[in-house]
């Protein structure tokens, strides 16, 4: 049983789809900035995006490259674990599938690395399929440095940590390997639905 | 529950089963209206471990949903549905090998002060310097407190900057953390720094402290959002 707050009414949001708002989340039209170090600034041109680890050979794309692959738009619902969910966010990037046709790999898991040595760990079965790009544009205009531009990680049906800040590539790795947050008491997976969020959820 | 300025608030709570926690981590207040609906936040901990008592230092934000009620509905007695503590990676260090160097802004100071008071529970002999950026003496939380840490000194330095309003004869910093201020008040020595504070404020400084060579992986920061409350 929940403890009443005695005279507690909530700033409730009527227009906020319940179907698309998780457990413990509230609709913000802002979008917070969540880091725990230092904003990076690569330049474009020492910046390149690999796929390492348990692959038959290494991908390399320079941001050029990267940027002349196929892109999609997508409009997604993206949740962070302090409690903010943003509807309708439009992005533009690179789907995971694209940059993983033709590796050759028996990882079932992967490691997202970014600049400013931040990791997040996750299943490869959690990136493809559709459900995961490398996104370098929001809202029509590049993707801001603070929101982790120059490029980032979007996995939108995971808690927003997950889509990795900074992204530079993906380690493929037969084993499951903690990243940065889910070695400091967040939860591994981080389903928003399950709300997932610390260690033991 | 007690105020600590016009727009802040320290609760203290009683928790019979706190495992205790390191200074620095935070809780999840839960809040359940009488009809089921429920809105949860963060909060960091303001005080030293120790004991069942848990203290939260929460700012009013007007247009927010938990904080008012927090600030303003709560009284004695009442009891709150916590969850933690949480998070492993913005938490004191005893030893860094060097000094620490904590930054704080607005409200940002209160998970510093849990490391001040924690330091100081432990007799911890860490060198550490604290730079409290408020936009005046009237807005500084745990002003006696600081001012008592201060004047026992003990290998720890209190400055403050008032960004907006100073009190006559004030002779402190009287502007926005920028580059030549931290190059001036940022401890030789420096092995860790800890910043906290509001999205802009924490920008600014981690960019400024990176341009004067510090080293990006010893910079920890932690946000308070713009938005929720």
């Amino acid at each position: 049983m929940p403890i009443i707050s005695r005279g507690f009414k909530g700033r409730r949001r009527d227009d906020a789809p319940r179907d698309r708002v998780p457990p413990g989340q509230y609709v913000t039209d802002d979008f917070p900035v969540l880091s725990a170090g230092p904003t990076p600034h690569t330049p474009l041109d020492q910046w390149d995006f690999t796929i390492v680890g348990e692959v038959d050979e290494r991908r390399r794309w320079t941001w050029d490259e990267l940027r002349a692959l196929p892109s999609e738009t997508i409009t997604v619902d993206i949740s962070c674990v302090t409690k903010w969910t943003k509807l309708d966010t439009i992005w533009e990037g690179v789907p995971v599938d694209t940059l993983l046709e033709g590796v050759e790999t028996s990882a079932e898991y992967l490691t997202a690395f970014c600049d400013g040595g931040y990791t997040t760990n996750l299943p490869l079965a959690d990136v493809t399929d559709g459900q995961a790009w490398v996104a370098y544009g929001y809202d029509g205009e590049p993707l801001e440095p603070e929101h982790g531009g120059p490029a980032r990680l979007l996995v939108p049906h995971l808690y927003f940590w997950k889509s990795a800040k900074w992204v530079r590539g993906l380690r493929l790795t037969a084993t499951d390997e903690p990243g940065f947050w889910e070695s400091n008491g967040y939860h591994n997976y981080g389903d928003p639905w399950k709300e997932q969020r610390y260690w033991g959820d | 529950m007690w105020p600590e300025t016009d727009r802040v608030k320290t609760l203290a709570l009683d928790v019979a089963d706190w495992p205790g926690h390191r200074a620095g981590q935070h809780v999840d207040v839960r809040l359940t209206a009488d009809d089921g609906y429920q809105a949860q936040r963060s909060y960091s901990i303001a005080s030293a471990a120790g004991g069942p008592r848990v203290e939260l230092t929460v700012e009013r934000i007007d247009d927010g949903e938990v904080s008012p009620y927090l600030t303003e509905e709560a009284h004695t007695g009442d009891r709150f549905e916590l969850r933690g503590p949480v998070g492993g990676y913005f938490v004191w260090d005893p030893d860094p090998h060097g000094a620490v160097f904590l930054v704080g802004g607005g409200s940002g100071v209160v998970p510093l002060m849990a490391m001040i008071r924690q330091r100081a529970a432990n007799h911890d002999a860490v060198p550490t310097r604290l730079l409290y950026s408020a936009r005046s003496w009237e807005d500084v939380i745990y002003r006696d407190e600081l001012e008592r840490s201060r004047n026992h000194g003990e290998g720890l330095e209190i400055v403050f900057t008032l960004t907006r309003e100073q009190p006559p004869g004030w002779t402190g910093y009287s502007r926005r953390v920028d580059r030549e201020l931290l190059s001036e008040v940022a401890p030789t020595e420096l092995a860790l720094t800890f910043l906290c504070g509001p999205t802009p404020f924490v920008e600014a400084v981690a960019e400024s402290l990176v341009g004067l060579g510090h080293a990006p992986s010893r910079i920890k920061i932690e946000r308070f959002g713009p938005t929720g409350g």
